[in-house]
């Protein structure tokens, strides 16, 4: 269990996949993986491509690893979406804007587990959804 | 088959319009653009959308006629105390005023996505004012541009080359302009930079004050300040300090880490100072493509540019109060209707939680995220693609979105949809 | 509701542009026209026994719509916590006070018995923005004017002496924008303030432009006349608000005098309280109105508006950005910018105008000294230049102030007393007359406009009408100016088109009005040039497409297209 600064933000392939749809592969794909800086990956003992666990006072989540050297050390960047969302409280200190950058989160490796399909994620954290 | 010049792109703030479709049997086939993203929307915007008005039965949706879809929406508006309508950053000015009218009439609380992305930038306006410019002053005269927690080569993939540091502009070229990237990360954007300042996450504030405090000419005793040394602080000032025009965009960078509001206020107070010794402006890098549009025609409507409630039959703007993360944490609303948008994709978890616990309505053309959690769907048009309408650039440029192919059959425009709704509030409202 | 004929009865017309002084007439409304005559069996019949019949008002100059306009709405709630409006009947709600929101903007005027107003500065880049504001604003008619004084094309064209280009060029884009009069704003000033600099000269250069505010103002009056605009050009001269500048002021009417020719005026000033000041500083600062109305009642050529100062909270918004940075640095408020590419910029910034503050006590002597000191009636016109002096809601203060010198005195008695030593206001006895106020709010302001069917009661006018409860033959304006002041804040009937929209101060109606523009024209062959020289240089210098810079007529709610006056040559 490593402690780093979560930041959320946009990414070129998040935004390309948004407007594909947000069940098309693509978009998955890039809002389910974290980045983390390769030296960080090799503290943490995981390989690109593995899955880790984040976690913070909010929510926990499992998502795919990949390696960064854009990324800060110490931090991890996971793009917007449904699964950075689980990581974020609703505190907005009378604003109406809540924290999305520079959340205290742990990250440890979680052999074994994937990341959850997203209709099944939804269905689970909110309780309804589903297409015909 | 059938070129078209000059069409709007409805996907980000950049709102650029130079771009061609080719038109073959009401089917875009070619799209001439310089962007990836604008490309995939061109090409790609009807693959995963909805065609049909659905309505959750036995939790699944399933299709329904379009006239029971609005009685529902209608319905649920009216027999609410204090429904949220959300959304509007995706949809045309036209929708937008639909929007307030249908606000107003249910005496609920329209708020947009500025309220996650930018509000924090208007709370700092309404506290300091807004030194500004259209981006065409940007190319013309900038020799130095600052990127701050922003990052547009990713999310606002033209704007250097087309308004900003990589543009050719009447009285400055691309080689007479400095870039310098202020950042927690080295984003794409700062491999292309004169200068990269990496800032300590959550301390922008700091970085601005200590630049603000050299400009006039105070002492800073620290060796560093938000993880960068005094010297580089040093060299930034007085670059910033002997431009001629000098531009600060910003992003979500300021505006989403600690401070908030209060970053944006240091941020303003900077180029406010700058503005002693040179012309120095600042811009908002506003995301979706009509978001600004949205607090437009808010704010001429209502005098405010987001959250705003008619519970008490007036305008209220109270942040953190009537603002949509708020409404919804708190549990205050008990309906949303959400149009061309994504809060399920978007929101904090707890937020999402109430959202999906109360009725839940959405416009929108795709299956979004909220779409899956919904009680009603109903499928609207493109905008800029199957349906005309305004909206509104990152500077406050208007400009009018085309209608290149006609949308499918059945498939009514945000603003129709919006109008059959009120329509029918106003009869129920009547038939009480 | 516009077909209904009405007759209203026994009120005491005041219609100047027909000489008619408060006469007892009956108006007579059909297919919303004045119509000579209707059938009393068949026409709904008011009675507006012994009240004040006016047409409706017309203003000229009011900042009410556009992008520096919600700027100033956006960054300052507190102008709209504790003025709002509580939706009832056809009236949605909004807020007020110094930049109400949309909605509200028509429903005050209306109730004020205004029925035209027109938004006299708008960048062409973010036209497309004001029409959609002005689209927005019930019951009044209305119109908007493009900035030019800055404008690169425009600059170039005259420096070049090219006025046949320059004259196409602005009818091309007046035309595409739907704009309706040349509006100048510091000439070559905002050009310069780009740069960092200001305009301390009428005859200074503009950086890298090589021409000066004089020959800016000179091209735009010949070109004004080639093009046959209705409304002369409409200045905003260089410096304002700095002491001193009376003299630039004079040099600006007296640069343009030998291209008078006829009787119509060739240039009207704006707000010109804010450019009559004396003095070398704020501690010295003066009146200077009488030079300047001194020259006016001497010189024809020149019409003005007096943008009066009101005490209290308001919102300062102009073009004039380089204005607007020196207000804040004295003020170190909030404050806004913007610079729009090729064209214009925009200043916005919060004021508090204070009586015991010196400075403020002259400029609100000074408007109103201007109305008083300018004899003709006909070229001087009451305005706030709203939101600048204060809210157009405040506009009965400025009557009741020029209709009673004892109104006046209440308000100079409590000034500083060094302020009361540099102005004239105090030995001025003049007092306004219904008639005239009627001239300077409706007949001559329709008429400088060019609105022929606007601004008075004749046959064929549209049925805009305002009736005010008070009795002008028993009513004493200069004792009564209290009177005076109620009866002009709430209409007790205004009428729009023939159709009643405020019936004793409650909006009851609130049908969509007219946007104005000059559908100018210039000889093909010029135009097609032009028009072929702009669009190369558009891309180079825009970050728009030629071919989107362009508004079409169906954008506006309800166009009124205006063909220009035979243009001269």
């Amino acid at each position: 269990m490593v402690k780093f600064t979560l930041l959320t933000g946009r990414s070129l392939v998040q935004g390309v996949g948004k407007e594909a749809g947000k069940f098309s592969e693509k978009y998955i794909q890039e809002v389910s993986t974290c980045q983390i800086d390769p030296e960080d990956l090799k503290i943490l003992n995981v390989k690109p491509g593995d899955y880790v666990r984040l976690t913070t006072e909010y929510g926990s989540v499992v998502l795919r690893v990949a390696a960064s050297t854009l990324v800060h050390r110490g931090s991890v960047f996971v793009p917007y979406g449904p699964y950075a969302n689980l990581l974020i409280g609703t505190k907005t200190r009378g604003t109406g804007m809540p924290s999305f950058k520079g959340i205290p989160v742990e990250v440890e490796p979680a052999p074994g587990e994937s990341v959850p399909d997203i209709k099944e994620l939804l269905v689970k954290i909110y309780g309804r959804g589903g297409v015909r | 088959m059938k070129v078209i010049n000059a069409v709007v792109c409805p996907c980000c703030g950049n709102l650029c319009d130079d771009n061609e479709v080719q038109v073959e049997d009401n089917k875009i086939v070619k799209v001439r653009t310089e962007c990836a993203i604008s490309s995939s929307k061109f090409l790609n915007y009807y693959k995963e959308r909805n065609t049909k008005p659905l309505v959750r039965v036995d939790g699944q949706l399933k299709p329904t006629t379009l006239e029971d879809a609005i009685e529902r929406v209608a319905r649920m508006l009216v027999e609410a105390e204090y429904p949220l309508l959300y959304g509007w950053s995706l949809t045309s000015c036209e929708a937008q005023k639909k929007g307030v009218e249908l606000a107003e009439e249910v005496g609920g609380v329209i708020d947009n996505t500025t309220t996650v992305c930018h509000g924090p930038s208007i709370l700092g306006v309404q506290d300091l004012g807004d030194p500004t410019c259209t981006l065409g002053e940007v190319r013309a005269r900038a020799d130095l541009i600052i990127y701050w927690g922003c990052n547009p080569s990713s999310a606002h993939v033209r704007h250097m080359k087309r308004y900003s540091s990589l543009s050719k502009g009447r009285f400055r070229l691309p080689e007479q302009r400095k870039v310098v990237v202020v950042d927690v990360r080295k984003t794409p954007t700062a491999r292309n930079a004169n200068v990269f300042v990496q800032v300590k996450p959550n301390q922008d504030y700091e970085l601005m004050t200590a630049l603000k405090m050299l400009l006039q000419n105070e002492e800073i005793e620290e060796q560093e300040v938000a993880g960068v040394p005094i010297e580089q602080i040093e060299e930034l000032a007085e670059l910033m300090r002997g431009c001629e025009f000098g531009v600060l965009f910003y992003g979500l960078g300021l505006t989403m880490s600690e401070g908030r509001e209060k970053n944006i206020d240091a941020a303003l107070t900077l180029v406010r100072e700058l503005n002693k010794w040179t012309k120095f402006a600042i811009m908002p890098m506003r995301g979706h493509y009509n978001v600004t549009g949205a607090n437009q025609v808010l704010t001429w409507q209502t005098g405010y540019p987001y959250a705003v409630d008619f519970s008490r039959g007036y305008p209220r703007f109270e942040p953190g109060d009537t603002t949509a993360v708020d409404v919804l944490s708190r549990g205050y609303n008990d309906a949303t209707l959400v149009v061309a948008s994504d809060p399920v994709a978007n929101f904090p978890k707890d937020a999402v939680k109430h959202l999906c616990s109360e009725p839940l309505a959405v416009i929108d053309p795709h299956i979004s995220l909220t779409a899956f959690m919904a009680d009603v769907v109903i499928p609207s048009a493109f905008i800029g693609i199957e349906e005309e309408g305004t909206a509104y650039r990152m500077d406050g440029v208007p400009l009018i979105l085309k209608k290149v192919v006609e949308p499918p059959e059945g498939i009514l425009s945000d603003v129709q949809i919006l109008d059959l709704i009120l329509k029918r509030v106003r009869e129920l409202k009547r038939g009480r | 509701m516009r077909n209904m004929e009405y007759l209203l009865k026994n009120g005491y017309v005041v219609d100047p542009a027909n000489k008619i002084d408060c006469e007892r007439k009956d108006i007579a409304v059909k297919d919303g026209k004045i119509v000579e005559s209707v059938d009393e069996s068949r026409a709904k019949v008011i009675d507006v026994k012994d009240m004040l019949v006016m047409p409706g008002g017309v203003d000229l100059h009011s900042h009410i719509a556009g992008s520096k306009v919600n700027v100033g709405r956006l960054f300052r709630p507190e102008d709209h916590y504790k003025d709002y409006e509580v939706r009832s009947g056809v009236r949605r709600s909004g807020v007020g006070h110094s930049v109400p929101s949309i909605f509200t903007t028509g429903y005050r005027y209306a109730i004020l018995g205004y029925t035209t107003v027109f938004e006299p500065a708008t960048p062409p880049l973010k036209t497309l923005h004001t029409h959609d504001e002005l689209n927005d604003i019930p019951i009044l008619d209305k119109a908007c004017f493009p900035l030019f004084g800055n404008n690169w094309f425009v600059m170039e064209y005259i420096r070049d002496g090219k006025l046949e280009e320059c004259a196409a060029y602005i009818a091309w884009l007046m035309r595409s924008i739907k704009g309706y009069a040349i509006k100048v704003v510091d000439p070559g000033g905002v050009e310069t303030w780009k740069w960092g600099g200001t305009v301390q000269d009428f005859d200074q250069e503009v950086p890298r432009f090589g021409i000066t505010p004089r020959e800016i103002v000179r091209g735009l009056v010949k070109v004004n006349k080639l093009l046959g605009l209705p409304h002369p050009i409409h200045v905003h001269a260089n410096q304002l608000g700095m002491p001193g500048n009376y003299k630039t002021t004079l040099r600006t009417m007296d640069a343009v005098k030998d291209l008078a020719t006829g009787d119509r005026p060739i240039l009207h000033l704006t707000h010109v309280q804010f450019n009559a000041y004396g003095g070398v500083d704020y501690l010295s600062i003066s009146s200077h109105a009488d030079d300047i109305a001194d020259y006016v009642n001497k010189n024809p050529h020149v019409t003005m508006d007096i943008g009066q100062v009101i005490f209290g909270d308001t919102t300062t918004m102009t073009a004039d950005g380089p204005f607007e940075y020196k207000l804040f640095n004295l003020l170190r408020g909030k404050w806004a910018n913007a610079d729009v590419e090729v064209e214009t910029g925009a200043g916005v910034v919060p004021i508090t105008y204070s009586r015991s503050n010196y400075v403020h006590a002259v400029m609100w002597c000074i408007g109103l000294e201007l109305a008083l000191l300018i004899k003709d009636p006909w070229r001087v016109f009451i305005t706030t230049d709203h939101p600048n002096g204060g809210p157009f809601t405040e506009y009965p203060r400025v009557f009741s102030w020029l209709m009673s010198k004892k109104a006046r005195e209440r308000v100079l008695k409590r000034l500083p007393r060094l302020a009361r030593a540099r102005t004239n206001l105090k030995d001025i006895d003049r007092e306004y007359t219904f008639y005239e106020l009627a001239i300077s709010t409706r007949a001559a302001t329709a008429k400088i406009l060019g609105l022929s069917n606007k601004g008075h009661l004749g046959v064929g006018a549209d049925a805009d009408i305002a009736v005010f409860n008070i009795n002008p033959k028993e009513v004493n304006p200069s004792v009564d100016y209290k009177l005076v002041r109620q009866a002009f804040s709430r209409a007790y009937l205004t009428m729009k088109d023939g159709e009643i929209v405020v019936k004793d101060g409650e909006i009851v109606a609130a049908p969509v009005g007219r946007t104005y523009w000059v559908n100018t024209k210039a000889p093909k062959d010029v135009e097609d040039v032009v028009i072929s020289e702009v669009k190369k240089l558009f891309e180079e210098y825009y970050t728009v497409r030629f071919e989107n810079y362009y508004i079409p007529e169906s954008y506006l709610a309800c166009s009124a297209p205006i063909q220009p006056l035979e243009p001269a040559g």
